[in-house]
Parts: structure tokens; sequence; C-alpha cells
């Protein structure tokens, strides 16, 4: 275990922290940029999946293992919130034969 | 105590007015006429009992009504000879008209309207003179406004008699105002409204005292108002537009002599303040000279008689202003009666002609209707002031203490009595005498009022024959009843008819009495022998002649004066303020709102790139905030 963690700790924290950042803002730039919603929908999974890994880098770091636990909690929520994304997704599909979002402005006030 | 029975008085005609107002659809006329009637009889009969079973005076209370600080107003009455002269005539001559009603207006499609308003009028006018303050009177002054209101425009499909009510109502109003500031007055001055306490204090307070004065005139602008004196008077002959049974019992018996009812309860004060009574005095002898002088041309019978009222009143206010108060309620009870009288039999005629109400177009109906004649023929003498008859009576009570007073103003007083000699036997014989001038179709339907009518007509006509017999003076060796009762309730008269010299007192009553029948005669001669028929409305009269018949033009100075002003203020000014300036400001705000709302819904622009764009900013704002905290 000790030997485990002393091999981990060779990459410093900060490394994990920034990959983590650096992913977490293409997710957010994806989000605000694209106009497929498909690709919107794997922007958001990517931003999970950083904060996944950084907790799990955590985790490690400190030999806690309840970090890992909550990214068990957070590969749920993401699963299931794909699942109603996707067929929101269909369902759009079907509506305007495109998932271009800029086609659902039927809401404008 | 037989004065606990005074709270049942008002009560009956208020019940009455209820129960035949809100079952006018589900009753049959005569029925709601035969209940009106017995709802003003009872109070009648009741009326009688307190006047022989209260002895002095009496205060009923009802319940507690205002109780603020040091202020206390009780809902009480008083009973005490005044006031229960004044209950004895609303309620006696008011049951004959009642009575008269059922037939003059039974076929009219509203009646039982009609009868349940004159219930309400007799139970506001019975509160006015049976209040023991200031404020309860002042209730049943407007309440008799009021109905004085719903009355005169009782025909409401006419345009012109709802102007006629509607000018009643303002001109009352305007009275109102100085009314109420003269309670108020009341109020700050002696903290107390009720009669018996105002009278003692303002006794302590002296005669001359510019607040009485003060009081006292703004009492008497409401008298004004209401008794149609000058200036207040043109809404009188216009209320002529309402049913007869209406001119007879508010425009001649009993509401117009509120006013001198208000001043006769006040005689304490207003001997403390001799000021007033110059003023009351003026008004009073140049009401009556006026109205006796507009009289002579009217050709209208109803507007004769309202003119012949508004100078009758100003005799009442002209005994007043003497300190002659029993004089003037004297007379107030004898012109309730003939003038009653004279209208119900105006009304009769009216009815026997199908509506015909000028006297040019009438005549020699003595035939047709004798017993309306008969009655009306005692009016007419009662009215003159020839002697046994009520008028000489009274009228001469008032012109004995104008003649104490000033020999100009008596002479004044006893020409104005030769005039309204004149102009009546002129109605009568233009009306009775002579040749028929109707239209033939008139002749026919030609017919006496049913017994309904022309039994209280009757009655009214003993009444006017011998009801000057109540107050015969000391000098025929009577016993003056009608002064003597009264003398408890009018503190303040300073007239004593005994003290005048007798040789003077005999001559200044009868000889006018001579000058009298002559202008009987001469009136004669001129209508009847002369068959001398006043001109129609077309022809040119030429000046003095043309001011008079005119009216003296007060009408349409009023109207120029004050009514076109006042339109033009409300039509041009007031309106703008309103459309404008109100109307601009409610609609501006919801402009506002609507201008917000539109604004605000740019922030819905449908465009999911824009929302998640502000999801993420939001989420970066939180963030930032907590972060930096």
């Amino acid at each position: 275990m000790e030997k485990i963690i002393s091999v981990i700790q060779v990459v410093p924290i900060e490394h994990y922290i920034v990959l983590s950042l650096i992913l977490f803002c293409i997710g957010i730039m994806g989000v605000l940029f694209r106009k497929n919603a498909i690709v919107i929908l794997m922007s958001v999974e990517l931003m999970l999946n950083s904060i996944n890994l950084l907790l799990a880098a955590f985790s490690a770091y400190h030999a806690d293992p309840s970090g890992q636990i909550f990214v068990f909690f957070i590969m749920v929520v993401a699963a299931a919130e794909v699942a109603v994304g996707l067929s929101i997704l269909v369902t759009m599909k079907r509506n305007n034969d495109s998932v271009d979002i800029d086609l659902l402005n039927r809401l404008k006030g | 105590m037989i004065q606990n029975i005074a709270w049942a008085i008002p009560f009956f005609p208020l019940i009455g007015f209820m129960a035949i107002y809100l079952l006018r659809t589900k009753m049959p006329a005569k029925l709601a006429g035969g209940i009106a009637s017995l709802m003003v009889f009872l109070p009648f009969l009741a009326s009688i009992a307190l006047f022989f079973g209260v002895d002095k005076s009496a205060t009923v209370t009802l319940f507690d009504w205002i109780s603020v600080g040091s202020i206390n107003v009780p809902f009480s009455f008083y009973i005490d000879p005044l006031s229960i002269t004044m209950m004895l005539i609303v309620t006696g001559v008011g049951f004959l008209i009642h009575v008269y009603s059922i037939g003059y207006m039974g076929h009219d499609e509203n009646a039982n309207t009609f009868f349940s308003y004159l219930n309400l009028f007799i139970f506001f006018m019975l509160m006015l003179v049976m209040g023991s303050n200031y404020v309860i009177l002042f209730i049943g002054w407007e309440g008799v406004g009021l109905c004085s209101y719903l009355l005169i425009g009782f025909w409401h499909k006419n345009t012109e008699y709802n102007n006629a009510a509607r000018k009643a109502f303002v001109m009352n109003r305007i009275g109102d105002l100085g009314f109420l500031l003269g309670i108020i007055l009341i109020f700050f001055t002696f903290g107390t409204a009720t009669f018996t306490d105002v009278f003692a204090k303002a006794s302590i307070l002296g005669s001359g005292n510019e607040v009485i004065t003060l009081i006292t005139l703004l009492l008497l602008v409401g008298a004004v108002g209401k008794s149609a004196q000058i200036p207040l008077f043109t809404w009188l002959p216009d209320a002529m537009a309402g049913p007869t049974p209406v001119s007879a019992l508010i425009h001649a018996a009993t509401m117009v002599t509120a006013g001198i009812y208000l001043i006769a309860r006040s005689s304490i004060m207003y001997s403390l303040a001799p000021f007033t009574l110059d003023v009351i005095v003026v008004v009073g002898l140049a009401t009556a000279v006026f109205g006796a002088t507009v009289g002579i041309f009217q050709n209208d019978i109803k507007k004769v008689l309202a003119y012949s009222t508004v100078s009758q009143l100003g005799y009442m206010f002209f005994a007043l202003g003497l300190g002659a108060f029993s004089s003037a309620m004297f007379h107030v009870t004898t012109h309730a009666f003939f003038k009653a009288l004279l209208f119900l039999g105006a009304g009769s005629v009216i009815h026997a002609l199908g509506g015909e109400q000028d006297i040019r177009k009438m005549g020699g109906l003595r035939k047709a209707i004798p017993t309306t004649y008969a009655v009306f023929l005692i009016g007419t003498i009662a009215i003159a002031g020839i002697p046994p008859l009520a008028g000489f009576f009274s009228k001469d009570a008032i012109l004995a203490a104008a003649f104490e007073h000033s020999k100009v103003l008596w002479g004044i007083g006893v020409a104005t009595a030769f005039i309204t000699c004149f102009y009546m036997f002129r109605l009568l014989f233009l009306t009775f005498a002579g040749e028929f001038r109707g239209t033939t179709e008139q002749k026919h339907h030609l017919h006496e009022s049913p017994k309904v009518m022309t039994i209280p007509l009757v009655i009214l006509a003993i009444l006017s024959a011998v009801g000057g017999f109540l107050n015969i003076p000391a000098i025929f060796g009577g016993t003056e009843a009608f002064t003597s009762y009264l003398k408890p309730s009018l503190g303040g008269q300073t007239f004593e008819p005994s003290h005048v010299e007798h040789n003077v007192e005999l001559i200044t009553m009868f000889v006018p009495v001579l000058v009298l029948a002559a202008i009987v005669f001469i009136a004669y001669k001129v209508f009847v022998a002369g068959k001398r028929i006043p001109a129609d409305d077309r022809t040119e009269r030429s000046g003095i002649v043309r001011i008079i018949y005119n009216k003296y033009f007060i009408d349409e100075s009023y109207s120029f004066l004050f009514v076109k002003p006042y339109e033009l203020l409300s039509g041009k000014v007031l309106s703008w303020i309103d459309t404008k300036l109100v109307d601009g400001a409610v609609n501006g705000i919801g402009t506002l709102m609507l201008r917000c709302g539109a604004t605000i819904r740019k922030v819905q622009t449908g465009s999911v790139s824009l929302y998640l764009f502000l999801i993420v900013g939001g989420l970066i704002a939180m963030v930032a905030y907590l972060w930096f905290i």
C-alpha cells in the first residue's frame, strides 16, 4: 500500500490539479461554443470526468478512500443524466431532423 | 309616563315607508294609501295624548348616541308646547293630505311609491320637530330636503321636473351649509347641542355677544334656504312641478315652516342677538313684498299659490324678527290650514279639468264644482285676512307687533296684505267666476272630485274658518290661548300683545279690513264685471309690469351670476383636470407597467446558447462571490 502511494506521489499534486482544470475549461468551452447537441452532452461528460480525476487524485494522495467513493456517486448520476439527455436529443432529432440547438427558439418572449 | 309613547310617533310613518316601499309592487294603490294614512293618523292621536298628558315639558331619551370626550349627544325627543304644536300640525294636516292623495294619485302608475315617500317625509319632519338637540333636528332637516327632492321629481320621466327637484335640493344644501357651520359653532362655544343646555349657557353670555350673533346668523342662513326667503327662494315656484298634494304638504304646511320652527325654538338665542333680528325683519318683509308683487301677474294656479307661500313665509319671518315668536307660530298654524286648503282645492280644480293649470283657460267653474268653489272661497277669505276667519287673527297679531316697532314697517306690512287680498281674489275670480274659457272637451269632463278628496277639503275649510279663535286677542275679551300655551317654549318672546293701546289697536285692526273689502270689490269689477283676462305669454308687456311679470328676472340673474360660471368651470377646467390629469396619471401607471414588462421580456430570447452562457456565467459569479465573500 505504502509502495503504491509513494509511487503515485512521484508526480506532484499540482499537475493533477492543472490537468483537471484544463479538462474542465475545455468542457465549458465545448458547452458554450458548439452547436451540436451531442457535442454539448459530451462536453458535459468531460467536465464531470475532470472532476472525477481530481477526486481520485486527492484520494490517492491522502490515502483517504472517501474521494473514490464519491466518484462512484458522480458516475451514477452522470449515467442517468446521459440517458435522459440522449432521449431528449432523440425527440429533438425526430421533430427538427437535426440536432442543432439554434433551432430550439420557439420559447422566445 | 305618557311621554314614553313619544318614540312611537316617528316610528309609525317609518314602518309605513318601509312596508309600502318594499311591497310596492304587491299591493293595490288604495291599500297603500290607507296604510300610509293610518300611519299618520296614529301619531296624530298620540300627539293629542301628549298634548293633554304632558305638563310643561319632557325629554324622552331613546339611547346614548354620540359620546366622544366631553361631547354628548343623546338620541332623545323633547316634548314641549312648541314641539307638540308642530307635531299636531304635521300629523293632522299631513293625515288630511294623505287621505286626499288616495283620490288624487290613486290612478298613478307609481302611486305606492308616492305614498311611501309621503310617509318617509312625515317621519323626517317629526324627527325635525321632536328632536331635543340641533343634531337630530338636522337629521330631520336633511331628510325632509331629500323627500322634497324625491317628491318634486316624482314624475321623473320629465326632465324639467327633474331640474326643478335638483334646483330645490341644491338651494336647500346651500342653506344647510350655513346651518351646519352654526351647529359646529354651537358645539365649539357651548360644548353641547341639546336645546335646554345651550339656551341656559347662552343666557349667561348675555346680549349682543358676537359669537351668539354669528351662530344666529348661520342658523338663519339655513332657515332662509329651507323656508324660501330672499335670496334662496327660487326653488319654491319651480317646485310646483311636483304633484299637488306634495305642494300642499311640503311647500305650504310643513317643510317650509321648518326654518320658522328652528328660529322659534332658538328664540332665547335670537333675543340675545338684536342685529340678527334686524336682518330677519328686513329679509322677511322684503320677501313678503316680493312674493306678493310677483303673484299679481302669474297665470298658473299653482304658481300664484307658490308665490303666495313665499310671501306668507316672509310674514312669518317678519314676525320672528320683531320678537313676536308666538305670532309667527300662530301664523304658521293658520297658514298650514288655509294654504293646504288652497293647494288641495287647486288640485281639485286641476283634477276636474284633466290637468289644466292656466287660469286664463278656466272660469265659470263655480257651478260645475261647487264644493271646491266653496272651500276655495273660504281659503281665499282666510288668506286675505278678512275677519272672522283665521288669517285675520294671525296676520293681525303680526301687524300689531309691527305697529309697536315702527309705523313704517307696519305700513309696508299692511300694504302687502292689500296686495295679497288682490291677487288671491284675482285667482278666485279668474278660476271660478265668469264664463268658462276652456275647450268643449274639458267642459264635458268637468266633475266634482270624489268624497275622499272633498272631505279633507271641508275639514281644512272648517279649520281655516275657526282656527283663528285659538288666539283671540285680549281686546276682544279673549284669552290668547295659543300665545300663553307656547309661552314656556318661546323664552325669547319680547312682544306682548296686551301692551298696545286699545283704541289704536282697534283702528289698526279694522281700518285695513275696510280697505280689504274695497279691494275685493275692485278685483270683482276688473275680473268679473270687466271680464279682463290676463294676456297670453306672447304679448309684450312694458316697463315695470314687464319686470314683475318676469319675476324681477331673478332666475335669469342667478343663472348668469352663478349657474353659468359654475357650468363653465366644471365643463372646461374641471373636466380638463379630470381627463388629462387624473385619467392621465392612472393610464400612465398602466402604460409604465406595460413598458417595463416589454423591456424585461427581452431576456427571453429563446436561444439555448444564451441560456447555457447565462448558466455558466451565473455559476462562475456564485463561486467568485463565495470565494471572495
